[in-house]
């Protein structure tokens, strides 16, 4: 094994530390980022790494389509909260001239 | 050395990403060394990759990178296919791309985003290597809509003007369009030949007997053709081109002149066992072509910006090389791609030169006897505008005749579109040309600080000059005494096996003779007429104009098709997205799933709210009805 093959059949675990990496990536960028749009990549960062993680164990247990199918689902969904939350971005910097999220507090009072 | 093939289009991706994250730090030299480099290097591999696919016995090579998508019945490999098609596809990429590149260094010598630019247009060579060299389908369409991508990144790369991310917003929906249309190809490919690795499909294809009426490979080249409609700029979806203009010139060259508008004709060569199956497409095919070659010229005659003149020019061509295609001349087509990439490229970086030296003013009208000042410009750009109007012995006058002779095989009528189009391309041609370089200069001011650009800008003119004289090398049309190499040279990629298609010849050189001589002695005649028409000035043409005023304004407005959009097209789809707004949004969730709940409870609460009187004898009245009730209740 060599190569592209090493990368691609050396074992689970190299996936799942690229799933954890994306996923923490995605987790700090949400708590510590104040702009809703980077919040916003760091969400897609999250739900990616699940992606992956899925797709790697769907691969390890044989490779069937469910997990494709499954994953196919989650890629649509997310691109329609992808459409709704950006279109909240927008409505929010319309009417606050910001996107930063801290500042979108109004509801507390 | 098989071993080093995958860096040529890896290269210029690490070229993108360098200049992307640090070209902005390291300075202008670095930026040029690397984006400049990186391309160059990547064309000495292709050229070595080029000479050792015609060394193998089947000329091809295939590298496989191992296995990319591997679910139930779909298996994608990582690989690249290089053969005599994307062969050649790959060295226009590189070679012109390497050319326009180092013509840019002095185009863009003073813009601010220069490290972007390189950005931008390393990334565009990787997709557009992606799209021709990969393996499968879907490898093929990562680089189709990578190429969608650099296409958007680049014509809005003045994204602080008004019109350029309009333009490039465009361009990018407008193709979203087509792109729909591919993915639906691909999966009744998928469905009709369980894989998706083009090897497999055509090797299938070549054992199937053409297809009688409309089935489901007919489906499928029909929609992968809307996909080619749009990248391509064909009917009805060739509205974003013109617009694509608001880019830099070297990108115009590049991209929607010599490269990535001719992928759609690539994807149909690539397919070409697949297409020659469907009868119903390849006429679809040939009269969408021809059309848009006659719709897109006759727009050019009018025009004054003189990249848009360039851009309707591009269309038409396109439609010349699907007509090609459409007569079952993928040989023909392939080599209008060929030939098109270099003298369309000249043209764009001659316009650039002109546009430059004339302090970034585009209006034909306002420029005029360039000769004097510009004579590197002028030469290459006579060399290129000869060969697009298919002056006898050009490269351009070999691969449309081809094309045209073809045509008459196939339908006498699409012959005659395709050289009342020829005839409309030299017309605006010697028009652009003379308004450009002879004559007067109606600009007296722009012209006493015109100038001849510097070297690294008319070097790539030459070299682009010498390859539009030599191409015609490769395909001089056998009737002529020539011996067409390149169809010779392209039928393993096209046919595969497939033996029950003819490709040979069906006519004879006599009719060839007769054709050619018809269609050129009217192209040169309309270039005539294009040269007196506007030599000495506009006042012969502005007559005209006055004499056909409903003409003349139609073609300035391009047989208002962009309005017809706007009003029968976009204003419904806004239209319903209001009724969407306040039917939906407003009444449906706002109203009914939000507020109607809300002032359910109120009112229920505000009912409610009428037993609490706080008055004792009130709900001492209420205990002893209610007690008054359970006794009724329990005892009746």
């Amino acid at each position: 094994m060599t190569g592209m093959d090493a990368i691609l059949y050396g074992g689970l675990q190299g996936y799942l530390v690229v799933a954890l990496l994306l996923f923490s990536i995605g987790l700090a960028t949400v708590l510590l980022r104040r702009t809703l749009l980077l919040q916003f990549m760091g969400v897609e960062l999250m739900l990616n790494a699940a992606n992956v993680a899925l797709l790697a164990f769907a691969r390890f247990r044989g490779g069937d389509a469910q997990a494709t199918v499954f994953y196919l689902f989650i890629i649509a969904v997310a691109a329609c909260e992808a459409a709704i939350g950006l279109a909240l971005v927008i409505g929010l910097y319309r009417h606050r001239d910001t996107t930063d999220s801290d500042r979108a507090s109004s509801l507390k009072q | 050395m098989n071993n080093y093939f995958w860096l040529i289009p890896i290269l210029p991706l690490l070229g993108a990403v360098f200049n992307g994250l640090l070209g902005k730090r390291t300075g202008k030299s670095a930026v040029t060394f690397v984006g400049l480099g990186v391309v160059f290097v990547s064309l000495l591999l292709a050229i070595s990759a080029f000479f050792a696919m015609k060394g193998m016995p089947d000329h091809r090579i295939v590298l496989n990178y191992g296995e990319w998508m591997a679910t139930g019945s779909l298996q994608v490999p990582f690989g690249m296919v290089i053969d005599p098609l994307s062969g050649t596809m790959m060295l226009i990429v590189t070679g012109i791309g390497f050319l326009i590149h180092l013509y840019s260094v002095g185009y863009m010598r003073e813009d601010e985003g220069y490290a972007r630019f390189f950005s931008y247009m390393n990334l565009f060579v990787f997709f557009m290597l992606t799209l021709v060299l990969g393996s499968s389908l879907v490898l093929m369409f990562v680089g189709w809509e990578g190429v969608g991508l650099c296409s958007y990144l680049l014509i809005g790369y003045y994204f602080e003007t008004d019109f350029a991310p309009d333009a490039g917003l465009k361009a990018f929906l407008t193709n979203r369009v087509g792109d729909v249309g591919v993915s639906i190809g691909m999966m009744v490919l998928f469905a009709a030949f369980g894989t998706l690795t083009i090897a497999d499909i055509l090797t299938q294809a070549g054992h199937l007997a053409p297809e009688v009426g409309f089935g489901v490979l007919t489906f499928a080249t029909l929609m992968l053709f809307v996909g080619a409609t749009g990248k391509s700029a064909q009917l009805p979806l060739y509205l974003w081109l013109p617009d694509a203009m608001a880019g830099p010139t070297p990108v115009s060259a590049l991209i929607h002149a010599a490269t990535m508008v001719t992928s759609g004709i690539y994807m149909i060569c690539r397919l070409a066992p697949v297409f020659t199956l469907t009868p119903i497409t390849m006429d679809v095919v040939a009269w969408v072509g021809a059309g848009t070659a006659l719709f897109a010229a006759t727009i050019g005659l009018v025009q004054r910006d003189i990249k848009k003149v360039l851009a309707y020019s591009t269309i038409s061509q396109l439609g010349y090389m699907f007509l090609g295609l459409g007569a079952s001349g993928f040989a023909a087509g392939f080599f209008h791609v060929f030939t098109h990439a270099w003298f369309k490229a000249l043209l764009f970086l001659g316009a650039g030169s002109v546009i430059l030296a004339m302090h970034h003013e585009q209006d034909l009208f306002k420029m005029g006897g360039l000769k004097a000042k510009m004579p590197i410009t002028f030469w290459t750009m006579l060399i290129a505008t000869l060969a697009i109007i298919g002056f006898p012995g050009t490269s351009g006058f070999a691969s449309k005749d081809e094309i045209l002779y073809l045509a008459y095989l196939k339908s006498p009528a699409l012959w005659a579109i395709g050289v009342l189009a020829a005839c409309c391309t030299a017309f605006y041609m010697l028009r652009l040309f003379t308004l450009t370089f002879l004559g007067k200069a109606r600009d007296p001011h722009a012209y006493d600080h015109a100038h001849e650009s510097p070297t690294n800008m008319t070097l790539p003119l030459a070299l682009l000059a010498l390859g539009t004289v030599l191409a015609v090398w490769l395909g001089w049309p056998k009737a002529f005494g020539g011996d067409f190499t390149i169809e010779a040279w392209l039928t393993p990629a096209t046919t595969y096996g497939q033996l029950h298609v003819a490709h040979g010849e069906h006519g004879s050189h006599p009719l060839a003779w007769v054709l050619a001589s018809i269609s050129t002695l009217l192209g040169l005649g309309f270039a005539a007429f294009g040269y007196f028409s506007y030599k000495d000035g506009l006042a012969v043409s502005e007559a005209r104009a006055a004499k056909f005023p409903f003409l003349h304004q139609l073609l300035l407005n391009k047989y208002y098709v962009d309005e017809g959009v706007e009003l029968y097209l976009l204003r419904p789809i806004r239209w319903f997205g209001n009724v969407l707004w306040k039917l939906f949004d407003v009444i449906l969730i706002d109203g009914v799933g939000v507020n109607l709940p809300g002032a359910l409870a109120r009112v229920f609460g505000d009912f409610t709210a009428l037993f609490q009187t706080g008055r004792v004898r009130n709900y001492a009245l209420s205990m002893a009805l209610g007690g008054a009730i359970l006794l009724y209740v329990f005892l009746k």
